[in-house]
């Protein structure tokens, strides 16, 4: 038993709690007194309580790290979340799979930001890192794990708590309290994926930083500098859009490569919970933008910096208090922290409102009435347009709040969640998308120039010529013929020309400033990959044999999804195509091994090799043991075209925890298309055992003979003295042959081993998977220099796949990079803007 | 009218829109009698039920039969009004089913069969539902 490092764990997280409220007094303090020497004094306190602070959160870190790593499994999260066997890339993840760790994740964030920011800008230092250590002290209070002494009820989750205060009701620790498991539950297979390493510290640094911008804004409001925060904000909240959004899409990308649904949006109220607050991000983005260089919308952008802070928080709520329980896949587990994070939401809400209500009539607003060929009417209306967007995904997906308010005023509600989200949702999200596009198109133009009707037409003109041509092409060649299509298409290809053309000319005056014109051409890129991939994604594994696959299955299954033999090519989607056997994945190497040259042992993860080989350079002898990944079959096959092999390794997954078998695709990239194939049914382990009957023959050595109409040569007859690792006695016999055969694909070994022990024979016979071949040697006749061997065969092996084409799907992915950039450019002008003012001193 | 105002009026037009497709298209929580009789009667909305898997005595789930392809199931389910109904399902068993407290089933009947598009599990609280393999 390891206590001291929990002990300590326990420490960090007390230390991290206390300072946090220490350092958030004195910054309040700090931005408080008037008297000079006094704020000094304060600043100075705040500064080094949040360095504490920021030591603590590392320390927590690392000793979590610490107990993951060293396999300390008489630690609840160690044992439930990894085990031995996981490499070190996946214990990282580890950390973050538990809630308790993710919201260490977040802390971790939060601190690093807050140390950036007390370093870079010194005149919001102390209202800015009054409401960050206030946010933090919340953090903190969820893995805080104390019982208020006299109150009964528990603050926050530790993640160090030992697993026999976990389960505290299990018999095994009532009996031996100092028991520690030899090993753990291990990490979901599923979540072993590199995507899922990088996605979530991602996702979560988008969350941290939306609080950025909303410090700034309520440090604005507070310190009556109603229009001084949007300066150093901006720049912040184009980061926060660009981490959040890349964060999102990469948790799109794992579930497109990983599950079997088919998608990478499946508006799941876990998606769309995180989805709405970056709409009003990007909303918000857009009127401190506008505020920027014109000084409208300055309610407009305080509003939604606060909203989307607000949406954070109750993105938070939503997927983590239980309450989504009956309405969403991801099952979570109330961890009893509902009411602390609805505490956590109401604070922030009631302050951010309160403050804002009492300096509203404060707060400089322009009078003047915006024209309708201003940029700022056209912006404000973009992030009107994003704002229903938000709101059409949040109202449904709070279907549960909504309920459960109801029967607390005593109201029987029973709504649920639109049973089919995904034709609810994209039904009106196209159409806001259709509105996105075509204001990112114009508004552009509105912002360049200062523009009248005459003016607006000469601009347009060109731009909409070639997007009418491109249009028209477009439709053609891809056969777009749904209405709805037709003008999302429209409305993308208008955005992306448009923005093309900008971009142009700014590239040859003010290149700097060209982070705009690039998002906005992302995005239409995005609509158009969206709207092909999703809208013709279209089944192509078509059973063009005319023959049922079988009568057990559906009518729908038998018409999808094609059958493959092993060896036995097929064509589809013009492609020809080839099963070529099951295949292992080695855990410390790379490239997959047969199944047929290995044998299986008790332990799933261990393999012998029955005869020499090399995979991707690495030589295995025969009888050694490898490491694999022994939940995971993989399923090679090919695909030729024109005298070019492709090689597509679909995997099926033995996941307990997911009760049974889970399949994921591979995806053969090309550049109009991915195929997306996944196995759609498999053998069953049983299966291979219904042998035909036995068919015996007397071979001599070196004597050709068939098997299956596969050609095999008996090569030799050897003696051997050990039979599955096991020495035999000196009075015992064994002999092995060694029977070559010719398979279609390369060449196999069957090598059945005859054996008297005790007196007595037996036999072990040997199967060759691949051909559906098993080889017995069933006897010896010295007098005529012949072996008897016996053959069974069996069905050979099959698998059932199901393949969609998704068309250009890479301009979505391209998009999502070309909006990024965007991004980054935009972010890279406002820091240096910043930069520059602070030089001046202004910050 | 100034346009400020036009803008206001179509934000709450297009809201008041929202709020009302969204209430129109809910699925709603029902038993499987309720289930069966929209059904008959025409609605073919996905709807989502409330129920319990069927236990014997000493707690085990009884009445679930793997799919021919291995990747689809069906299952026993007793609703909140005590009718029992067997429920297919087109893919593999979802994590935790077995130790699942309650289950809510999506989708609808064909026939008498009720086809869930999509299962979702309330599951003990975190600390009671895992046992430890000695």
């Amino acid at each position: 038993m390891h206590y001291l490092i929990g002990d300590l764990g326990h420490l960090f997280v007390i230390t991290s709690f206390i300072t946090s409220l220490v350092t958030a007094f004195a910054y309040f303090k700090a931005t408080t007194v008037n008297d000079l020497e006094k704020k000094t004094f304060w600043l100075h306190n705040g500064r080094t309580g949040f360095y504490v602070h920021a030591a603590a959160v590392l320390g927590i870190c690392i000793t979590l790290f610490v107990i993951i790593a060293n396999h300390y499994f008489e630690y609840h999260y160690a044992y439930n979340y990894s085990d031995r066997k996981l490499p070190v890339y996946y214990l990282i993840s580890t950390f973050w799979n538990g809630q308790e760790g993710s919201f260490m994740l977040w802390l971790f964030w939060q601190a690093m930001l807050g140390l950036i920011l007390i370093h870079t800008n010194k005149f919001w230092e102390a209202p800015v890192m009054t409401v960050f250590a206030l946010v933090q002290a919340f953090l903190a209070s969820m893995i805080l794990g104390v019982v208020i002494p006299g109150l009964g009820s528990k603050i926050g989750s530790s993640p160090f708590i030992l697993l026999r205060d976990a389960l505290h009701e299990a018999p095994i620790f009532m009996a031996q309290p100092e028991f520690v498991p030899k090993d753990g539950n291990g990490l979901n297979p599923l979540l072993q994926n590199y995507w899922m390493v990088i996605h979530p510290p991602t996702l979560f640094l988008g969350f941290a930083t939306t609080l950025v911008p909303f410090s700034f804004c309520i440090a604005g409001l507070w310190m009556k500098k109603y229009q001084d925060w949007i300066r150093p904000a901006l720049p912040w909240a184009l980061f926060s859009g660009a981490v959040l959004g890349l964060g999102i899409l990469m948790g799109g990308y794992w579930a497109y490569e990983t599950l079997n649904f088919g998608g990478y949006w499946n508006w799941d109220p876990v998606e769309n919970a995180i989805y709405v607050p970056w709409l009003v991000l990007v909303a918000s983005i857009h009127t401190m933008i506008t505020y920027k260089n014109s000084e409208t919308a300055l309610k407009a952008s305080i509003i939604l910096v606060i909203t989307t802070f607000i949406l954070i928080l109750y993105a938070t709520f939503l997927t983590r208090s239980g309450v989504l329980g009956d309405a969403s896949v991801h099952s979570f587990t109330d961890l009893g922290l509902s009411g602390q994070l609805l505490i956590y939401l109401f604070f922030f809400l009631l302050a951010a409102v309160v403050l804002a209500v009492f300096r509203w009539s404060e707060i400089p607003s322009s009078e003047k009435e915006a024209s309708t060929y201003s940029r700022e009417f056209w912006i404000f209306i973009g992030a009107v347009t994003l704002c229903l967007m938000g709101f059409q995904v949040l109202l449904p997906t709070s279907i549960p709040v909504w309920n459960k308010i109801l029967h607390g005023i005593g109201i029987t509600s029973n709504l649920a969640i639109p049973g089919d989200q995904i034709t609810f949702y994209s039904r009106f999200q196209l159409w806001f998308a259709v509105v996105v596009g075509l204001l990112s198109g114009v508004g552009q133009f509105f912002w360049w120039k200062k523009i009248d009707k005459d003016q607006l037409k000469k601009e347009l003109t060109v731009p909409v010529l070639i997007t009418l041509i491109v249009f028209a092409l477009i439709v053609t060649i891809g056969q777009v013929y749904t209405y709805t299509y037709v003008i999302l298409t429209l409305a993308g290809v208008f955005t992306v020309v448009s923005n093309t053309k900008i971009l142009i000319s700014l590239l040859k005056t003010s290149p700097g400033l060209s982070g705009g014109a690039v998002a906005h051409m992302g995005v239409g890129m995005m609509l158009l990959g969206v709207m092909f991939s999703a809208g013709y994604s279209k089944i192509v594994s078509l059973n063009n044999t005319g023959m049922r696959i079988s009568n057990e299955f559906s009518e729908d299954f038998n018409r999808d999804n094609l059958l493959l033999f092993i060896n036995e090519p097929r064509t589809m989607w013009g492609y020809d195509i080839e099963f070529l056997g099951e295949r292992l994945e080695p855990r410390h190497h790379g490239g997959y091994i047969r199944k047929s040259d290995v044998l299986p042992t008790a332990d799933r993860d261990l393999v012998v090799v029955k005869r020499d080989f090399t995979v991707n350079g690495t030589a295995f002898k025969a009888n050694d043991t490898i490491d694999i990944h022994g939940e995971n079959t993989f399923y090679e096959i090919q695909l030729r075209k024109n005298g070019r092999a492709y090689t597509l390794y679909p995997r099926a997954q033995i996941n307990p925890e997911m009760g049974g078998l889970l399949v994921s695709p591979d995806i053969y990239r090309t550049v109009s298309a991915d195929l997306y194939t996944h196995v759609s049914s498999v053998m069953k382990p049983s299966e291979g055992n219904e042998w035909s009957k036995l068919e015996e023959m007397n071979v001599k050595l070196s004597q050709q003979f068939y098997a299956n109409d596969y050609v095999c040569v008996l090569e030799s007859i050897d003696r051997v003295f050990e039979v599955n690792g096991a020495r035999l006695n000196p009075e015992d016999v064994a002999v092995k042959a060694k029977i070559h055969i010719q398979g279609e694909k390369g060449d196999y070994y069957a090598e059945p081993i005859f054996l008297i022990k005790d007196k007595m024979a037996g036999r072990i016979p040997d199967e060759v998977a691949d051909l559906g071949l098993r080889i017995t040697l069933l006897n010896i006749h010295p007098e005529t220099n012949e072996f008897a061997l016996g053959i069974n065969t069996r069905q050979k092996d099959w698998v059932v796949i199901k393949a969609l084409e998704k068309p250009y799907i890479n301009l979505l992915w391209l998009g999502t990079l070309v909006l990024m950039g965007g991004f980054g450019i935009a972010m890279t002008r406002r820091v240096r803007e910043f930069r520059k003012m602070k030089a001046k001193g202004f910050e | 009218m100034k346009k400020s105002h036009i803008l206001i009026l179509v934000v709450i037009a297009v809201a008041i829109g929202i709020i009302v497709s969204t209430s129109n298209d809910a699925s709603t929580y029902v038993g499987f009698d309720e289930a069966l009789s929209l059904s008959t009667s025409g609605n073919k909305k996905d709807i989502h039920v409330v129920g319990e898997l069927k236990k014997d005595d000493e707690g085990h789930v009884i009445g679930i039969t793997e799919g021919a392809d291995r990747v689809s199931f069906s299952f026993v389910m007793i609703d909140d009004t005590g009718k029992e109904q067997r429920v297919n399902y087109n893919q593999p068993m979802p994590a935790d089913f077995l130790r699942s407290e309650k289950v809510v089933v999506i989708g609808s009947y064909h026939g008498t069969d009720f086809n869930a598009s999509k299962i979702l599990l309330k599951c003990p609280s975190k600390y009671q539902e895992q046992k430890i393999n000695v």
